[in-house]
């Protein structure tokens, strides 16, 4: 087992390396100049011919980018042309309103999907089957930030019981936060729901066909035991896989749903690093979401061995 | 007779009374305020971003400031003098002025700002050639030495727009100026204080009431007169998506949006909670830049063939749409300011296909297609550029409109490339009228060739009226000149004026007071 988590985990480096290089590359190669963003519109040529010279951007393409895996590989990941702050100071200010989301959303998705998933392959064919599949294609078939501004229409403005949009710390005040927290995760929990519950009905029914599911109910076990404990445990390994791929979408999520309800975050910093060609944050949040990405999945591998014995690293 | 039960209650009601004048928390008056950007930079001189220069009205103060009648006024300066023959000019300042830190305001920390705004602002370079030098007189007074007379010393120490020539301390105003300011440096003097340790970028930027601010005795008018705060606190909240400020807006999370979007008017409109309300008359202007260093647009009666062709009223219904925000005005120096006029206009902007031709087959035009650059993300300006292709096709000119987000035409905009290599030919964009007042002030009317904005035109005559502007002292005179520059610049446009338009600011009915100024101001106004 420590082999394979060592194996994987060198297997990182070059995984980075390639995203690092891409990122690079791509953010140079497409038009946009930071500097001209930062001097405003007012600005003369001359005016931002000496903010590009003040920001290294002068520099050949490949000196740029030995600069900053120098950096990088020293632990600096640079400051922020606009923030006059450390990239590293403006994640850190950042990831707790995108970890509090994701957070949510998966343990709110989780909790609903997999139940769902499980009753709508027991009840194949019922009506009950069909609304799960049918909201299942409709998770998948409309935008979130549709779902964000119904949400808000219905709750926050008509309703008035949850607030539009912001965020409040979870040590500044639990209450507060719970409430803001309440129409982001589910904007961006139902397509996760509709993935999850779809994936884990198709399992279940795969497994509800196995010989070992009609012995353990010729032993006489309860519907509810065949279920959890033979039927979903052994359906657990496509559904791990799935949610674990699921955190890309998470992540993409994470940037529109962030927008819709004001949430400052990572997914927000990125689209407005982007929006203004901040390329030290860009570079630094995408490596981030990178290694974020790999080591989810590291954990999701690992734990099939909690799910299935027949796994062994 | 004694009562239990009355005295019981007259307790009881003491001890409530008690308690509500004593453990009732006095309410801090916030304004929360979604303005039209986020606050990334600190620094309003390093950078000309509108946001930037909101911020520095915040938090620094000007020695001179714009009414609304557009005449400057004094603002730190108490008393001002300008020698008989105008090339000594003595300022002298206010009593009391304080740094945020208690320091005094000195002399010697007006001398070094200004010479730090000169060295980004192009009107203030514009001065610094016509300048000699200063001279600090003592703690309160210094002298601005001329070498020529020179009639825009006080619109230029009085420009309410960016850059303005905001007062900083000396050791903050010595910052190199192609570097930002510290953090720790945004002190000013102005009637709010800054809350570092509250600023999140991305999220929100606090400001609290200067207690220690001396306001002006005058009313306030524009950016002038007494600057009198009537809340104890401002914060901008960044909400980046503007359905979701309108909702929250309407649900009272906050008090104000600077600037909702048009095709959301309507729903607040209907609001009973919230008012529309217009803080800057003269609104803004839309432009449409040329390239003068390429093929065809370096050839000036073909710039003038669209001048021609051009008629601003489509432009402006299919951005703004609805006529209570728009205004067609052909004056370039904006309708309602001193300087506005129509003289050499009659000829243009009447959408004259027919004639527009006939000046593109004089001027021998080839069919180049003219590379039109197209944001997409910036809803009021998304729909210009389809308008002024449909009228420049409908002239004769091949139109390559090629589509992209703000940030990557502004990243364009500067390259000097041929537009069939990544380069440009036109792009349009809109200016805050503060910015456009006078000819040297107006940017896009600089004509010094390389040293001009982006479209860089090369044209002596405009540079000479632009000068003779400059040095002359003559209201009356100023306004002729404006006069025959416009008449030349008709034919010779370095860019064009496609119409005016305001946005209002969005308020909930518990916001009151005056805002009416050419930059969003939080002093005297008031949250009931």
């Amino acid at each position: 087992m420590l082999d394979f988590i060592a194996r994987r985990l060198i297997a990182i480096i070059p995984v980075l390396a390639v995203v690092a290089v891409f990122v690079f590359l791509m953010l140079r190669l497409t038009p946009g100049d930071p500097a001209a963003v930062i001097a405003g519109d007012n600005a003369t040529s001359d005016q931002i011919a000496d903010i590009r010279e003040k920001l290294g951007l002068n520099e050949p393409i490949w000196t740029q980018f030995a600069i900053w895996i120098g950096d990088i590989v020293q632990g600096k990941f640079g400051e922020s042309y606009f923030f006059k702050k450390t990239v590293a100071e403006l994640i850190a200010q950042r990831v707790e309103p995108t970890l509090a989301l994701a957070l949510c959303t998966l343990i709110f998705a989780v909790c609903v999907s997999v139940p769902i998933g499980v009753l709508a392959a027991y009840r194949q064919g019922t009506l009950f089957d069909r609304i799960v599949m049918g909201f299942s294609v409709l998770g998948f078939s409309v935008p979130g930030f549709v779902i964000g501004y119904c949400l808000i229409y219905v709750f926050a403005i008509e309703l008035g019981w949850l607030p539009v949009q912001g965020y409040v710390r979870i040590g500044v005040n639990f209450w507060q936060f719970a409430e803001r927290m309440v129409l982001p995760s589910l904007t961006l929990s139902v397509g996760f729901v509709a993935l999850i519950s779809r994936i884990t009905r198709a399992s279940v029914l795969e497994v509800l066909n196995e010989d070992y599911i009609r012995t353990a109910r010729a032993k006489g076990l309860s519907n509810r035991v065949v279920l959890m404990r033979h039927a979903l445990r052994n359906a657990a390994v496509p559904i791990l896989t799935i949610i674990g791929l699921g955190i890309a979408i998470l992540i993409g999520g994470a940037v529109v749903t962030e927008s819709v309800f004001g949430l400052p975050g990572l997914g927000r910093l990125t689209v407005e690093a982007v929006l203004s060609r901040d390329f030290p944050t860009i570079q630094t949040v995408i490596l981030l979401f990178s290694v974020v990405y790999v080591v989810i999945n590291l954990l999701i591998d690992i734990s099939y061995t909690l799910f299935d014995p027949r796994i062994r690293y | 007779m004694f009562s239990f039960k009355k005295s019981a209650l007259a307790l009881v009601a003491a001890a409530g009374a008690t308690a509500l004048l004593t453990a009732a928390p006095v309410q801090a008056q916030t304004i929360k305020a979604v303005m039209h950007s986020d606050v990334k930079i600190l620094d309003p001189i390093w950078t000309t971003a509108y946001i930037q220069r909101n911020h520095g009205y915040m938090v620094w103060d000007t020695l001179f400031a714009m009414d609304e009648k557009f005449d400057v006024k004094p603002q730190m300066v108490d008393k001002w003098e300008v020698s008989a023959d105008k090339l000594v000019w003595t300022f002298t300042l206010r009593d009391g002025l304080e740094w945020h830190d208690g320091k005094p305001v000195t002399a010697e920390d007006c001398v070094a700002s200004i010479k730090r705004w000169a060295a980004r602002d192009s009107m203030g370079q514009k001065m610094m050639t016509s300048a000699e030098g200063f001279e600090v007189v003592d703690a309160k007074t210094f002298k601005l030495k001329m070498k020529e007379p020179y009639g825009l010393v006080l619109q230029s120490l009085g420009k309410p727009s960016s850059n303005v020539p905001f007062m900083m301390p000396k050791k903050t105003a010595e910052t190199d100026p192609m570097q930002q300011i510290k953090i720790e440096d945004v002190i000013g003097s102005g009637p709010f204080i800054f809350k570092a340790d509250e600023w999140k970028p991305g999220e929100k930027i606090v400001y609290v009431k200067n207690a220690k601010y001396k306001p002006r005795a005058e009313p306030p008018s524009g950016l002038a007169g007494g600057k009198v705060v009537k809340v104890d606190r401002v914060e901008w909240l960044w909400i980046p998506d503007v359905q979701t400020q309108v909702g929250a807006l309407q649900n009272g999370e906050i008090d104000m949006i600077e600037s909702p979007g048009h095709d959301l008017l309507p729903i607040l409109a209907k609001d009973k909670n919230i008012n529309l309300f217009n803080g800057n008359p003269t609104g803004n202007q839309y432009t449409f830049r040329f390239n003068s260093t390429a093929k065809p647009f370096d050839n000036a009666k073909i710039r003038h063939a669209v001048f021609v062709a051009f008629a601003q009223e489509d432009f402006l219904k299919a951005t703004i749409g609805d006529p209570q925000w728009f205004k067609v005005c052909k004056a370039p120096f904006v309708c309602g300011t001193p300087l506005a006029t129509d003289a050499g206009m009659a000829d243009v902007l009447n959408g004259n296909a027919a004639k527009a031709k006939q000046l593109l087959t004089e001027a021998g035009y080839d069919g180049t297609p003219i590379v039109l650059m197209q944001s997409t993300d910036l809803q009021v300006l998304t729909n210009l550029a389809p308008v002024a292709k449909q009228q420049m096709e409908r002239a004769g000119f091949k139109v390559d409109m090629q589509s992209m987000d703000w940030q990557t035409l502004v990243g364009r905009r500067v390259k000097k490339d041929p537009p069939s290599q990544g380069g440009w030919h036109a792009f349009l964009t809109s200016w805050v009228a503060a910015d456009i007042l006078n000819p040297v002030m107006a940017g896009f009317f600089n004509s010094s060739c390389d040293k001009a904005m982006f479209g860089w035109p090369c044209d002596a005559t405009i540079e000479k009226f632009r000068d003779q502007f400059a040095k002359e002292t003559d209201p009356a005179k100023q306004k002729q000149i404006v006069e025959d520059l416009q008449k030349y610049w008709a034919n010779n446009p370095t860019h064009i004026n496609v119409g005016q338009w305001y946005s209002p600011i969005a308020r909930r009915n518990n916001i009151e007071g005056n805002m009416i100024a050419p930059a969003p101001v939080f002093w005297n106004i008031t949250k009931k």
